[in-house]
């Protein structure tokens, strides 16, 4: 059972990051999982992608080619990727950053940034919010795993907060 | 075995090299192969090595190779530009046989060209990068696990031979993450010894039985001298044609001895095989895919992926091409282990390119496509 994500925003929102925790809790679980990026050469502010693919067999070529869910953390992130989902597939946006939402029947909108920001305290934990959310959405990964994941990832005083902000983004999905 | 985890293969290249006894780690940063850096940074200090962050490319390339002559198993880690950078110091090393190993996870150029994308366009740069007649080693991973073993593999080499060996990753390769389970235990070359005393006439380019000199580390009680000029045994330059020549014999003859032990190469889907595809690096993973998809529909194509890319398997291409009715070679560059296939195939069959460089790594779609026009332009 194949399934392929797609995390987009731009370079600073921590997409990468993101995807580079998902999959390690899908490892963590024993599946197979690859994840990769492509970013511009700017530090902050270009345009940032990062991929996970996640199977019980091998996977070789290495790239999404159909993404199951997409995840768009800005405007320009969501017109330029929610084309070739899967039309059974999910766009995950930032309700307030992607304003205009594409003309795709399978949407979940998640005020993600606010949530990070008026929940959490800052802006970047907005992609662990984005993670609970999409953790939520999946059922791909559980969520103790997620919170395993996260708390390795992170440096050790920032434990507390994203934890929140998992929970905050799994919360903001209920029912979705 | 030790534990699954997620592992990007710039990751497994310094963890490799660490298994594999690498204790001196020069380097100046570049993406995509940043993290190489920042990995031996990281795990140097707490192994009882040394990292150092040096001020350009050059003065890492010298740098490991000063550490090398004192003992150290030396790695330097670069992309394209930082490549063309050591090649004056790569050509030293062939010349004065010091061990070393230099990592190239290649991007896009020439010139700064696109930093952050992939290509595969530094094959002859390795091969041809740095002047005069020399060997060269150069070896190409295809996951995160293989870059682990080949990253032993390349240090094991660059001890064994005394040679700089080329790690020729690529972008899709290095900065891939995906889960690996890494092994207890590597077999390690140590580093060469001299057999003699200074009393017992102890010359450090005399070249042991395998053609390769025993030369003693520095501060090891030996006197010794280096050189980037053609020497003799002592270590010394000397303008004589006949030791000229046997040098640079014997520094090819060195690595052409051991032949097909080094050059490894990858068979998928060959069996019956009427076509094959040729690839390496993260370029065979999406040959793979394409070569498997079309199996299904009955096609019989198979895979031959190269690891060591130099020497370069003339043999194995030889035969290949004396089995199959053509050959597909699949790159992301111009055109570069075309030319070299065309070579070993000598005229057996047709060879052709399914090249690739406008920053976007393969898709397997684009490469069933390429493989259905050539069979198609076959019959």
């Amino acid at each position: 059972m194949r399934k392929q994500l797609r995390f987009s925003g731009s370079g600073g929102q921590g997409v990468i990051t993101a995807a580079i925790i998902f999959a390690e809790a899908a490892v963590a679980e024993g599946k197979e999982a690859v994840q990769s990026q492509s970013y511009g050469p700017e530090a902050r502010g270009g345009a940032s992608k990062a991929e996970v693919i996640i199977d019980d067999a091998p996977i070789y070529h290495p790239h999404v080619e159909v993404p199951d869910l997409v995840l768009a953390m800005t405007q320009k992130a969501a017109d330029k990727y929610y084309k070739d989902l899967n039309p059974d597939g999910l766009l995950v946006l930032d309700e307030e950053l992607v304003p205009e939402v594409p003309d795709f029947p399978h949407v979940v909108r998640v005020p993600i940034t606010k949530l990070a920001i008026e929940e959490v305290g800052r802006p970047l934990f907005a992609n662990i919010v984005a993670l609970g959310a999409l953790v939520h959405l999946t059922g791909l990964v559980s969520f103790d795993t997620i919170k395993a994941s996260v708390a390795h990832r992170v440096p050790p005083h920032t434990v507390e907060q994203n934890m929140k902000a998992l929970q905050v983004g799994w919360d903001a999905v209920e029912g979705k | 075995m030790s534990k699954a985890r997620l592992m990007q293969g710039n990751e497994a290249c310094a963890e490799g090299a660490i298994a594999a006894g690498v204790n001196f780690f020069a380097g100046y940063p570049i993406t995509p192969s940043t993290e190489i850096a920042e990995t031996m940074a990281k795990l140097l200090p707490k192994t009882g090595g040394k990292f150092v962050q040096m001020e350009d490319e050059i003065a890492s390339m010298g740098a490991i190779l000063g550490a090398s002559l004192a003992g150290a198993k030396a790695m330097d880690a670069t992309s394209g530009p930082g490549f063309s950078l050591k090649q004056e110091l790569i050509g030293y090393a062939a010349c004065a046989e010091i061990p070393c190993v230099l990592v190239d996870v290649q991007r896009v150029g020439p010139s700064t060209g696109q930093p952050t994308a992939p290509s595969q366009a530094d094959v002859m740069q390795a091969r041809w990068g740095t002047h005069g007649d020399h060997p060269i080693i150069a070896l190409a991973p295809w996951s995160v696990r293989e870059t682990y073993d080949v990253t032993v593999m390349a240090v094991n080499y660059a001890e064994r031979f005394r040679t700089p060996v080329i790690l020729l990753m690529d972008e899709v390769v290095g900065h891939l993450r995906e889960k690996v389970v890494l092994p207890d235990h590597v077999d390690v070359y140590p580093r060469r010894q001299p057999k003699k005393t200074r009393a017992e006439g102890y010359e450090p380019f005399t070249p042991d039985e395998d053609l390769v000199p025993n030369v003693a580390d520095f501060g090891k009680g030996y006197h010794i001298h280096v050189t980037g000029l053609i020497h003799d045994d002592t270590g010394f330059p000397v303008g004589s044609p006949a030791i000229t020549e046997q040098s640079i014999r014997r520094l090819h003859e060195k690595i052409d001895r051991a032949g097909e032990e080094i050059i490894h190469t990858e068979c998928s889907f060959m069996d019956d095989a009427e076509y094959a595809v040729v690839a390496f690096g993260g370029t065979a993973r999406t040959a793979y895919e394409a070569v498997r998809a079309a199996r299904a529909r009955g096609e019989k194509v198979g895979l031959v992926r190269l690891i060591t890319i130099w020497p370069f398997a003339d043999k194995a291409i030889a035969a290949l091409a004396q089995k199959v009715k053509g050959i597909l070679v699949a790159e992301m560059n111009y055109g570069q282990v075309v030319g070299e296939v065309r070579r070993a195939a000598a005229g057996a069959c047709p060879v052709e390119l399914c090249g690739k460089y406008n920053m976007q790594a393969f898709e397997p779609q684009e490469i069933e496509t390429a493989i259905d026009q050539f069979i198609a332009g076959l019959k």
